[in-house]
């Protein structure tokens, strides 16, 4: 080996893209993983905060006397504590308000009423049951149907003039140009079929629930705060903004992180508890909520009711897409997603077919329930969206009497069609979703699947086989169509290449489990040809790294991995120009060729990155202009999504005597664009395909009639655990995103969102003999038996009236 | 004891071989001795109703959810955390397959979903898929969907064999 030959891994690894083991794994299979309840600080102390019995009622009073009297509590807050400081309210991600800690009245079940600074996590919560509260419950809003009825109590009578509980209300597509393809398809002997259905309130649970340790510094005036938080930058501009706290005083500081899924984009309530209660008690204070906090309070998902109308020829070509929906978002409107887009991206529910006419209408409404929306890996509501058109689509051919795979072929846009702008003006970036289709197909055996249900069938066992294929749009902004909160969607990202070739990347964005300590080192290696362990990737410290939104929405690969390709090509040409000057040449006549520059046709001249880096810092005379060091920064504008797609095949059979479904297979073909890394790619599928079978069959928020939450507990919102899921079945495709620089569209997200109509095709599929064409999900043993009887429930309430 | 839950009691246990003696509340879970007086944060805590395991300990040798045993029940005994799974020769095997498979993205199941696949390779040492599902049933996983998880306990089990078959 020269001297300038380019040095492989060490360790083995791929330069660049390819399976490799993760950096992360080796802290945390020793238990050495820091999550924000592990940080212990001198004289800290615990936070638990006082939460609402009723849904709805009026807060008499609020007696702390004796919790202020126990020897072991610091401090009591409440939210007249908090109305002194002008922080009883904060705003929201969507522009409303919401209650730190109720000072008029509790909304929902599980709101936050007050906060108990104490010496200990078991003493700050004996104190909260010393806390006498006097309430006065009123009428409450549980049923998101009725939410607009003249006589529903108001929830929102903080707002000035505010006489009823309505939100939004917010269109996209053509209205006439749907009714005509409606009207025209009738008229042709077409169909139209009409299906209601539920995309019920789930949440996200991510195993580690949400918590802080804030400490600010008495003298220097300096917050830092630990937060499980997705968006630690985001976090730290709000915290500024709402607490008037100077925001070059505030250091977030986003540690390791046990799942996100959504779940830890919002600021709660507790997270402004403890910075007031260590401004208060002048001492460091933890916050952690336990898990019925989490799943009661924190940031839910879904809750759609929709009504999709859905047109085609006889022969099955689609026509047009209506849809209808009403969106529950709880006592405050605090859902995460970009201002632009009050219902997400759900106007892509056009999804993977082609079709001139779409119309869809959003009206949100306010009830008592806890706040939230946007969550649970569903980009930006997209979950939704897939679910609606591949379960109407199913629908539909069940009217035609058509095989689904057979339908779905027919309509899917062709691969010539791209770029393809969508009836709601979406523009698909690259796909070729036929392959795809065919690839699932094959993998699955489709025809032979068929075969066994036709011979199960005749012998009255219950076997389905549902399929569904989406399209997503992830890796928001652009920035000039997409903010939160006015803050634009753009990413920063800092590279520098140390003396002696190795690097350290900053990114904005953090990582709750998708690894990005190995693949931003990768991006890096690929780009430069250092060997991926010789890259540090330093994330979620906002004093040391650069501006930008953060990790949901499966934007870090689509915005943060581009950036990080753009300030390596950046550190690439301002390595060029050292080689030409070190080799005294041109920069015209080098070449690279992985990890080097080389002179054309004379490759045994040339510099490694590693030597040019030395070179950069060294007393080599560079040109006129041209500054030492080898490093760059960047902040990646996205100049449209990203869109990959995939097609799913899930296989069930139930037991006919008690309802119970079981996943036999999974089949998942996944076109992510080229894949940094195969292994975490996969793992993130194999993820987000439990988490469908999940919403599909198990999980699920519901309420009584007075508005108590029937999901706070992981005795009551069923996971599924390693016996309700099978071994999957991954396929890949690849078509690239032309306007990514890698080639690269986000996977995070794929599988939850495609993967929850698969399976619930499958289980109508199955239960065909019954003549029922939907059922809403959770498809719960109880569900399924009543579907066999012909009366599916309503699954997002405990009562019938 | 008395019935005071706040009375303290002098807890002595052996955690991964060495014995350490504290002060606990008679109320104070393992799982909260474990993290808090003794500073041993790589065992999680994951819910109020030991249903995630993300708290399992090895206890005398079992599994436990150390959210569901009080520190006093354990005075006496040995207890295994995940940072006592790394011998002197290195990473156990089943570390090794959690690694090696991909077993785990974000980290919090994993020190407890180790601790008991490494029972159940002590129980069954060439388990099928369904008995390492039907083993780690009590445990949950929010990111990786299990397979991976499947694939590192067989991972660790073929690993272990091999080595008792040259041995
Ligand atoms: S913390 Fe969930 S079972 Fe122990
Ligand atoms: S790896 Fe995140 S919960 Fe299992």
């Amino acid at each position: 080996m020269t001297d300038t030959a380019v040095p492989t891994s060490a360790a083995g690894n791929p330069i660049g893209f390819g399976r490799m083991l993760r950096k992360e794994d080796v802290r945390f299979v020793r238990g050495h993983g820091n999550y924000v309840d592990d940080v212990q600080l001198p004289g800290m102390l615990h936070g638990a905060i006082l939460r609402s019995p009723y849904a709805h009622a009026r807060i008499v009073s609020i007696d702390t006397s004796e919790a202020e009297a126990h020897p072991k509590v610091h401090a009591v807050i409440t939210g007249a504590t908090l109305e002194t400081l002008g922080l009883a309210w904060m705003p929201t991600l969507s522009y409303d308000t919401q209650a730190v800690l109720a000072t008029d009245k509790v909304r929902f079940h599980g709101q936050e009423v007050a906060f108990v600074v104490a010496e200990d996590r078991y003493s700050a919560r004996d104190a909260l049951n010393l806390i006498d509260v006097e309430y006065e419950p009123l009428p409450v809003v549980v049923d998101a149907k009725k939410a607009l009825d003249a006589d529903a109590a108001v929830i929102r009578d903080d707002k000035d003039g505010k006489t009823d509980n309505h939100i939004y209300d917010w269109e996209a597509g053509d209205a006439v140009k749907a009714d005509e393809a409606f009207a025209a398809a009738l008229a042709d002997g077409g169909v139209v079929v009409e299906q209601e259905m539920l995309y019920p309130r789930s949440h996200p649970a991510p195993m580690e629930t949400c918590g802080t340790v804030a400490h600010m510094d008495p003298i220097t005036g300096k917050l830092v705060l630990w937060s499980n938080t997705q968006a630690p930058h985001a976090h730290r501009t709000v915290y500024a903004m709402v607490a008037g706290l100077p925001e070059h005083k505030i250091q977030v500081i986003a540690p390791d992180i046990g799942g996100g899924f959504g779940n830890k984009v919002p600021i709660y309530p507790g997270y402004v508890c403890s910075i007031v209660g260590s401004i208060v008690t002048k001492r460091p204070v933890k916050w952690m909520e336990d898990r019925s906090e989490n799943l009661m309070s924190t940031g839910f998902a879904r809750d759609y009711h929709m009504k999709g109308r859905i047109a085609a020829t006889k022969d099955g070509k689609i026509l047009g897409l209506q849809v209808d929906v009403l969106a529950d978002h709880g006592a405050f409107h605090a859902t995460a997603q970009p201002t632009n887009y009050p219902a997400g991206f759900f106007h892509i529910f056009t999804g993977s077919y082609d079709y001139g006419a779409a119309h869809c209408k959003v009206t949100a409404v306010y009830t008592n329930k806890a706040p939230g929306g946007v969550a649970y890996a569903c980009s930006f509501r997209i979950t939704e969206a897939v679910y609606l058109v591949e379960r109407i689509v199913d629908c539909l051919a069940d009217e035609l009497g058509m095989d689904p795979a057979e339908l779905r072929m027919k309509n899917l846009i062709q691969p010539e069609q791209f770029p393809y702008t969508t009836p709601t003006g979406w523009e698909y970036d690259s796909g070729d979703y036929p392959r795809a289709l065919q690839l699932a197909l094959d993998m699955a055996g489709y025809e032979e699947l068929r075969r066994e249900q036709a011979e199960k069938r005749a012998k009255g066992e219950l076997m389905g086989i549902g399929i569904s294929f989406f399209t997503e749009g992830v890796g928001a902004g652009p920035r000039k169509h997409m903010d939160i909160l006015g803050l634009g969607m753009a990413d920063g990202c800092e590279l520098r290449i140390h003396p002696t070739g190795k690097a350290q990347i900053r990114l904005s964005v953090q990582t709750q489990g998708q690894g990005h300590e190995t693949t931003f080192a990768q991006i890096v290696s690929h780009q430069l040809g250092i060997p991926p362990e010789d890259v540090e990737v330093i994330h979620g410290d906002t004093d040391n790294t650069p501006f930008g939104l953060g990790t949901y929405g499966s934007r870090s690969t689509p915005v943060s991995g581009a950036a990080a390709a753009v300030v390596a090509e950046r550190v690439r040409e301002k390595a060029k120009i050292i080689a030409a000057t070190a080799l005294e040449c041109s920069v015209d006549d080098l070449e690279w060729e992985l990890g080097r520059w080389q002179v054309k046709g004379d490759p045994d001249n040339g510099k490694t990155i590693q030597e040019l880096a030395l070179l950069a810092h060294s007393s080599l005379e560079l040109p006129e202009g041209v500054e030492g060091h080898l490093d760059a920064s960047a902040v990646y504008n996205p100049p449209n999504l990203t869109y990959p797609f995939g097609a799913y095949i899930c296989v069930v059979d139930i037991d006919p005597g008690t309802g119970m479904v079981k996943v036999r297979r999974f089949i998942a073909v996944d076109d992510c664009g080229p894949r940094i890394n195969p292994m975490i790619v996969e793992g993130q599928v194999h993820g987000g395909l439990v988490d469908g079978i999940g919403m599909a069959l198990m999980e699920v928020i519901a309420f009584d009639e007075n508005g108590t939450c029937l999901g706070g507990s992981y005795m009551d919102y069923l996971l599924p655990t390693p016996m309700e899921v099978p071994m999957f079945e991954l396929g890949e495709t690849v078509t690239p995103s032309p306007h990514h620089p890698l080639g690269c569209k986000g996977v995070g997200e794929s599988a939850t969102v495609g993967s929850p109509a698969a399976v619930v095709n499958a289980v109508m599929d199955a239960l065909k003999p019954y003549g029922v064409r939907h059922a809403d999900m959770p498809l719960t043993p109880a569900q399924v038996w009543m579907t066999m009887q012909g009366r599916p429930l309503r699954t997002d309430l405990a009562f019938t009236d | 004891m008395s019935h005071d839950h706040h009375n303290s009691v002098s807890v002595t246990v052996t955690v991964n071989g060495e014995q350490r003696t504290a002060e606990a509340e008679g109320r104070t879970l393992l799982v909260h001795f474990l993290r808090d007086t003794l500073g041993l944060t790589g065992t999680h805590w994951g819910c109020d109703t030991s249903n995630c395991g993300v708290c399992v300990v090895a206890v005398d040798g079992v599994p436990m959810k150390s959210c569901t045993v009080l520190a006093a029940m354990v005075d006496g005994c040995e207890v295994t955390t995940v940072e006592g799974l790394e011998g002197p020769d290195g990473l156990h095997p089943i570390q090794e397959g959690f690694i090696e498979c991909h077993g785990l993205q974000c980290g919090y199941c994993t020190p407890g979903m180790m601790i008991t696949a490494k029972w159940l390779l002590e129980q069954n040492p060439d388990p099928s898929e369904h008995e390492i599902r039907d083993g780690l049933s009590g445990q949950l996983c929010r990111c990786t969907g299990y397979h991976n998880i499947v694939e590192a306990v067989r991972f660790a089990a073929d690993k272990l064999n091999n080595k008792e078959v040259s041995a």
